[in-house]
Formats: structure tokens, C-alpha cells, sequence
């Protein structure tokens, strides 16, 4: 690996941030762009979600992510605080991967 | 600070974030003991967590050189998992005021944890405070952690503790305060299908960009914006 490849991998991703947050973020937005902005996080979020649950790289898959995920959303649906819903979907995972 | 201490919500953010650090930090491990399998020196690896601090990335760059992969297509799979952050950072900028030097430092924080704890929030200033913690904390973490796998060069398996799963589960966790109104909700359920449907046909990376499509929902005038139900 060469240190040009580091760098220019270390601006790239910089930029992406800095463009967003403080190039593009400081102007004033019409009002029906603010809306769409503020369901970012919403929306990509999910993703995640669904990209750490169920995808291998490119293979879609169900293992003992996938129940310890679930666990974890019915830990935040009865309302447990956010260490808790972690340490749920953690164990379950662990725990499956051990006996199953 | 103290202040901050006192809050509950806060406290909230701070013990979730502890828990999020060792997750990030044992994940760094096995980051540097990848990245210095993949053949870069302990120093690359270190610089590489400090400057590039975008942990999918990484790892999908020390992968594919790892596996052989010219350093161009390393990079675009990079470019690729990193661009999310410029759209983290659309969605941050309301809530992170203040001076260009303060921002370009925020910039630099602006990655799924921080983000997703940020938007959890139910004001401005817990927004920008939870922003500020969880970034920080998972750039402390992961950089210790990067330096530890890159001089120890053997693995700890993030599998075996179900620390894989953490992510999703905390990002669960983040996400569900968000889904009590219905617009949010709506967009979710969008950028949750759209990346299903997408991850065995495009490349790591890109179904997640296309999960900005839920933001659409975002288009009409908001009268429809109603709350589904409080105590949910």
C-alpha cells in the first residue's frame, strides 16, 4: 500500500464530509429541501440496518445477526435505553453463534 | 459540562456511546490487523484511521488491496462507502452552527454513529452535544484501537462477542425514536427496501446511497405530518 494511496483516500473522504456539512449545509435551503434533508437520517439509517442485518458483502443472508437484531428491536420497542439494546443485539448474536 | 452531566438524556448518550467506543475499538483491532496484513506499514494504518476515520471504508480498501485489487478499484469501493457522509453532513448542518473552524473540525466527525445519535435527539442543543460525544468517542476509540490491531498483527474476531451485530442493534436504537412520526417512518421503510432490493446487484456501498431516495417523502407540504401516536 503506498502512502499516495492513503492520502489521496484521506482527502477524498474529507471532501465528501466538508462538502456536505460546510460548503453546501451553510446556504439557505428552500423549505421543501429542508424537509427532505432533515429525513436523511431516517432513511439512511434504516439502510444501515439492513445492510449490517442481512447482507455479506453482495449475498443477502440470515444468520445470528439477524435474531440478534431483532431482539434489539423489541428492546427499543419497550422502550429499553440505547446501552441495553446494544448489549441485547450483541448477546443474542454471540450466544446463537456459540450453540447454534 | 456539568450540566450536560446532569441531563438524563445526556447521561443516555454518554453510556450508549461507552458501550458504541468498545464496539468501534475492538473493530479497529481487527482493522489494523487487516490493514497490516494487506501489506501497510503500521504508521499508513495508523494515518489512515486518523485521516480517513470512516470505518466501512477502510476496511473495503484494505480488503480489496488485501485481495489483490488494483489500488484504483480500492479506491472507487471507498469513495463509494464514503460519500454517505456528505450526505450526513446536509443533514447536520441546521443543527451544527458556529464558526468555519469549529465546522471543519465537526466535518471531520461527520460518520454514521455521530449522526445517528444526533438525529435521536429532540432538540437543537442535545443534538449538537450528542454529535460532539459520539463523535469524539468513536474517534478516540477508533484510533486506539487501529493502533493496537496494527502492532499486535493478530486477530481478535469481533464474531465471537456478536459485536458485528452491535452496530445494527445500536443503530436500532437510534433510529427508533425517529419512526413515531409518520413522515420519517415512511422514509425509513423506503431506504430499508431500496437497500434490500439493491445489495446483491450493485456494489457494497452504493445501495445505501440509494436509500436517499426515501427523503422524497419530504416533498409535500407537511400538513400531513401528523404524529402516529404518542405513547408509542
Amino acid at each position: 500500500m503506498s502512502w499516495t494511496f492513503v492520502l489521496v483516500l484521506a482527502a477524498a473522504s474529507y471532501a465528501f464530509k466538508v462538502l456536505g456539512l460546510v460548503i453546501v449545509g451553510d446556504r439557505r435551503l428552500p423549505p421543501m429541501l429542508d424537509r427532505c434533508l432533515a429525513l436523511i437520517p431516517a432513511a439512511l439509517i434504516a439502510a444501515l440496518v439492513i445492510t449490517n442485518t442481512f447482507a455479506d458483502g453482495k449475498h443477502l443472508q440470515i444468520d445470528a445477526r439477524a435474531a440478534g437484531v431483532g431482539a434489539a428491536v423489541v428492546a427499543a420497542w419497550r422502550r429499553a435505553p440505547i446501552i441495553v439494546v446494544i448489549v441485547t443485539g450483541a448477546v443474542v448474536t454471540a450466544v446463537l453463534r456459540r450453540f447454534a | 459540562m456539568i450540566k450536560v452531566l446532569r441531563d438524563e438524556r445526556m447521561r443516555q448518550v454518554f453510556s450508549a456511546c461507552i458501550t458504541l467506543g468498545l464496539a468501534v475499538g475492538v473493530f479497529a483491532v481487527s482493522f489494523g490487523v487487516a490493514a497490516v496484513g494487506a501489506g501497510a506499514t503500521v504508521a499508513q494504518t495508523c494515518v489512515m484511521s486518523l485521516l480517513v476515520f470512516t470505518g466501512a471504508s477502510q476496511f473495503s480498501a484494505v480488503s480489496v488491496i488485501g485481495a489483490g485489487g488494483s489500488p484504483a478499484s480500492a479506491f472507487g469501493g471507498a469513495a463509494i462507502l464514503a460519500a454517505r457522509n456528505g450526505v450526513y453532513g446536509l443533514a447536520m448542518a441546521p443543527h451544527l452552527k458556529g464558526r468555519v473552524a469549529t465546522r471543519l473540525v465537526a466535518a471531520q466527525l461527520t460518520i454514521d454513529e455521530s449522526t445517528a445519535m444526533a438525529a435521536a435527539q429532540e432538540d437543537d442543543s442535545h443534538r449538537s452535544a450528542a454529535f460532539w460525544v459520539t463523535g469524539l468517542a468513536v474517534y478516540l476509540f477508533w484510533n486506539t484501537g487501529t493502533l493496537i490491531g496494527a502492532l499486535l498483527g493478530k486477530a481478535v474476531d469481533p464474531k465471537v462477542y456478536g459485536l458485528d451485530a452491535a452496530f445494527p442493534a445500536a443503530y436500532v436504537a437510534m433510529v427508533w425514536p425517529l419512526l413515531r412520526q409518520r413522515r420519517p417512518a415512511t422514509a425509513a421503510v423506503i431506504g430499508a427496501v431500496v437497500c434490500l432490493a439493491l445489495i446483491p446487484f450493485v456494489p457494497v456501498g452504493v445501495p445505501i446511497l440509494c436509500a436517499t431516495v426515501g427523503i422524497l417523502v419530504g416533498v409535500p407540504t407537511p400538513a400531513a405530518d401528523t404524529v402516529v401516536s404518542e405513547t408509542s
